[in-house]
């Protein structure tokens, strides 16, 4: 075992870091200043643009020694964060509890959750703009924003009414700007309108969030703590992403019933989006039904396109799963991390107070408030991990389970068209077999009937055929698009996760750096 | 008595021999450890110029509990009473690194041979630490008798470093265990019963203050001592949770065509890095905090331990002087009594002084051994931060 030489006790011979330190916190104070903001990180929006057009097959310009460099991480210091950077100003505080009120709980889960959730408009924001500079010249000039979540009625029939506002240029809407009440159902409504229409003719329709029994009932009862206000928020995101996305498909804009869900101030009550009325049950049994179908088609794959994009679909959908698995265990785990580093901050905050000797009393009462600092930190990383990631994952897990479908309506229409085929064949070996057959009084009524027939069948197929080359063209287009979207979608949401990871460690050296050099100047008096 | 040297007392456990000041007499230190099947075998290595030693260098192998029969050996040696008897070295411990490695080693299928390799390497890096710091606390228990003017010359010791062959200790049968039991919940009666006496005043103010503060002390270091392992396991717990995350993210990375590739891979590498930052803060603070909390825990035990022996000899005192009292009421074999009561008075005063000056030695000890380990944590924590980082997000724009 190597006899490590311990250092003398600190009398004489210091670390040479800190022999600054006869000057008080000079040392630190420095240090500090030099971190004084200079302007705030670049604008998000340029970010992913320069980067989609000068796509980094080599990315050694922008790699940092991130191999090499062990000491230095981060050696481009072309960011500095202010210590009073308005923004962080609320993390740092304390924060108000949120002591909810049963109409408007958004007003006091904002301070929290605001920095959050402008995450999720502005992903699209950004999205939105590139849309513009794409080339084929799409101009989307519609903007939707979900907010105000406030609890309608009482007890079990009470539910949560949503503000949807619209910003719109486009022609087709009456206003350029309106906002009207929705609830979850009406949604639910809304995506199952849109999928009848849509989906069997290949059109991906995204997905509209799911339903939580629990979540809602504990909202209903009026539990006002922090795990139901965290529901409502995290339910107003999803829908919100989920019109934006519904939004931005241009053949979804242009139907009526979109626009009558985001312009109308009464609607219809979505009744049958219930889980367990008729309609629910129905939809469950047909679910069923499908599922033993697909085991049971063989189809013919020409082409070889869709065998290719179904297995990656396929691949991807899994490996999503297993990542966001991943990401709520780590979110867990840091929740966890953050509750057991406040209890001990406590602990250690009672060991200094029954300490007697003065000096290193104040050195443990310090090393208790830095663990409760980082501590406050660890839950606010927490809740980006969980809104940034997770719920994006979730999202396209639940898109991909769309895309699937589509590609089973596909399959169904080959099918029907593949039947048509098969009846058509029948019928017009019935017609050979009775022309060979001498009965001259059926027979001239009966080939009428079985000329109708195979007329009939004819029109079928050929229906068929065009149905199925339809559906492929458009799926062919829809996949396009959705990984046009997904790319852009991940890329922003990586961008801005670690952006977030960075300044939450950017605030963690700060803390650690004033406190540790208040530290070293009370252990060196003493 | 000889002055103990303060400056040069560590109490931290740690594998460098304890700075004796200039006596380097008697040197103590274990040179190997080697790990059989459940036990562990130290070879402590002994330098001395002491006249009763046969050589000058010599070593002997032991295993945990010879350690323990040491202890034993001293606690129950009424010369010591008056000392703070060094804490006995916890039971080594691999238990739980053990069955980790047995699951991980049973194999499950989902995890691919990279996430295999780190989460083997985990454990091993686990497992070897907790074997570093088994030796360290037998090291450090060895070092603090030897450095002890007065428990070095026990007898027992000599032995136990001398002797070659086997000491033939066996570890504690159940019978043996259960007494020790009972014999502390006696103990602790004892104690409550003897605070409870009426009559029995606390003369020494500076006793009582340390009494005071030694209970409340004791408490809350236990507690704290509690809590840091919390947090050091979620740590670790975090740490280990990087490992999937960032498989996943390479196997996504490296089955895309387009530009998420570069960020998928970039993201899997940053959280590479981030799982060997959150494992490396977890071990500092295992080592600079959860460990030091949990060594003064012990020792202010057995600081507790040494005011209970004084306090059982002011009480002796006490009732020797009423029995004397009553002897020569009666008139009847005062002199037995009498004896009977200098004694226990000298008893006591013995005690009380030696207590006195080994409280103050506890004191400066735990002192010194904080700041140090604190101003260590708090350089340790820094260089993570850097490393984390300020300044800077290239890693952004490189995605």
């Amino acid at each position: 075992m190597a006899a490590e030489r311990e250092p003398p006790p600190l009398g004489d011979g210091k670390p040479t870091d800190f022999e600054d330190l006869e000057d008080g916190e000079d040392l630190f104070t420095s240090t500090v200043s030099t971190l004084e903001s200079s302007p705030s990180s670049p604008e998000p929006a340029s970010l992913p643009a320069e980067d989609i057009s000068a796509n980094s097959n080599g990315p050694k310009p922008t790699e940092v020694g991130l191999d090499d460099d062990r000491e230095d991480l981060f050696a481009e210091a072309t960011e500095e964060v202010s210590l009073d950077s308005p923004e962080r100003e609320p993390i740092l505080s304390s924060e108000p509890s949120p002591a909810v009120t049963p109409v408007t709980p958004t007003t006091l889960i904002a301070p929290r959750i605001e920095s959050k959730s402008m995450s999720a408009p502005v992903i699209f924001d950004r999205s939105r703009e590139e849309i513009e500079e794409e080339a084929n010249g799409d101009i989307f000039d519609i903007e939707i924003g979900v907010s105000d979540p406030e609890k309608v009625g009482d007890g079990m029939n009470a539910y949560m009414a949503y503000r949807v506002t619209t910003k719109t240029s486009l022609s087709m809407f009456s206003k350029s700007e309106f906002s009207v009440k929705r609830r979850f159902s009406d949604f639910l409504g809304l995506h199952s309108k849109l999928a009848s229409k849509y989906l069997h003719v290949g059109y991906i329709v995204p997905p509209a969030p799911e339903k939580s029994i629990v979540g809602m009932t504990k909202v209903k009862v009026g539990k006002e703590d922090s795990s139901s206000t965290e529901f409502v928020e995290k339910r107003r995101a999803a829908l919100e992403r989920y019109l934006q996305r519904t939004v931005k498909h241009p053949t979804l804009l242009q139907d009526p019933d979109l626009r009558q869900f985001l312009e109308s101030s009464e609607l219809p009550r979505a009744v049958n989006t219930q889980a367990l009325s008729g309609a629910g049950i129905l939809r469950m049994v047909n679910k069923a039904a499908d599922a033993v179908n697909k085991m049971t088609i063989k189809m013919n794959e020409s082409d070889a396109w869709f065998e290719e994009k179904q297995q990656q679909f396929e691949n991807l959908d899994q490996q999503l799963r297993k990542l966001h698995a991943s990401v709520e265990a780590l979110v867990c785990h840091r929740k966890e991390l953050s509750a057991n580093t406040a209890a001990f901050a406590k602990s250690a905050a009672m060991l200094g107070n029954s300490e007697d000797h003065t000096a290193l009393s104040r050195a443990l009462s310090q090393l208790a408030e830095v663990e409760e600092k980082i501590d406050q930190l660890h839950q606010e990383q927490a809740f980006a991990d969980f809104y940034m990631f997770s719920e994006l994952l979730s999202d396209y897990i639940r898109l991909i389970a769309a895309v699937k479908g589509v590609f089973d309506h596909r399959m169904k229409c080959w099918q029907k068209w593949e039947d048509a085929q098969i009846t058509l064949l029948k019928k017009r070996e019935a017609e050979a077999k009775m022309m060979v057959a001498n009965k001259p009084d059926k027979i001239q009524q009966a080939k009428n009937e079985i000329r109708e027939e195979i007329e009939e069948w004819e029109a079928k197929v050929q229906q068929g055929e065009r149905d199925f080359e339809q559906i492929s063209k458009t799926i062919r287009k829809e996949v396009g698009r959705f990984e046009k979207e997904r790319v852009k979608d991940f890329k922003t949401v990586i961008i801005k996760y670690l952006e977030s990871l960075v300044q939450t460690q950017q605030q963690v050296f700060k803390i650690e750096v004033l406190m540790n050099g208040r530290k070293h100047f009370v252990e060196k008096r003493y | 008595m000889e002055t103990h040297a303060e400056a040069g007392k560590e109490g931290k456990p740690s594998c460098a021999s304890v700075d004796l000041q200039g006596d380097s007499s008697l040197q103590v230190e274990i040179s190997d450890a080697v790990s059989e099947r459940d036990k562990v075998k130290f070879t402590v290595q002994t330098k001395s110029c002491l006249p009763h030693f046969a050589q000058t260098e010599f070593s002997v192998v032991r295993q945990h509990e010879e350690f323990i029969w040491l202890h034993d050996a001293y606690v129950e040696n009424e010369e010591y009473a008056g000392l703070i008897i060094p804490p006995a070295p916890p039971r080594p411990d691999f238990e739980a690194s053990r069955e980790k490695l047995q699951k991980l080693g049973e194999g499950d299928s989902s995890v691919t041979r990279e996430e295999f390799a780190k989460m083997k390497q985990e454990l091993e890096a686990e497992y070897l630490a907790i074997f570093k710091k088994t030796v360290a606390m037998h090291e450090v228990f060895l070092q603090r008798l030897a450095a002890h003017p007065t428990l070095r010359r026990d007898h027992n010791f000599f032995v136990f470093l001398e002797y070659g062959q086997d000491l033939s200790v066996r570890g504690k049968n159940r019978k043996e265990l259960l007494g020790g039991f009972l014999r502390n919940i006696v103990k602790s009666a004892d104690e409550a019963l003897i605070t409870g006496m009426s009559g029995l005043k606390e003369v020494d103010d500076f006793f009582e203050h340390e009494r005071t503060f030694l209970l409340e002390y004791h408490t809350r270091i236990r507690d704290a001592c509690l809590r840091a392992d919390r947090v050091m396991r979620a740590h670790k717990c975090l740490a280990d949770d990087y490992i999937p995350i960032s498989a996943a993210l390479s196997s996504l990375g490296t089955q895309e065509v387009n530009q998420l590739r570069t960020s998928f891979l970039k993201l899997a590498e940053l959280f590479e890095r981030l799982r060997k930052l959150e494992g490396r803060v977890a071990s500092d603070e295992d080592l600079k905090l959860s460990d030091m909390l949990r060594y003064y825990m012990r020792d202010s035990q057995a600081a507790k331990d040494l005011l209970y022996r004084r306090l059982r000899a002011l009480a002796d005192y006490e009732n020797a002087n009423k029995a004397l009292d009553k002897a020569r009421t009666r008139n009847r074999e005062v002199r037995p009594a009498e004896s009977h009561q200098q004694l226990c008075c000298q008893r006591f005063e013995r005690l009380s002084d030696s207590a006195k000056q080994e409280l103050m030695d506890f004191k400066s000890r735990r002192v010194s051994s904080f700041r140090k380990n604190l101003i260590e944590l708090a350089e340790l924590e820094l260089k993570h931060a850097k490393l984390k980082g300020p300044p800077g997000t290239p890693s952004a724009k490189a995605v």
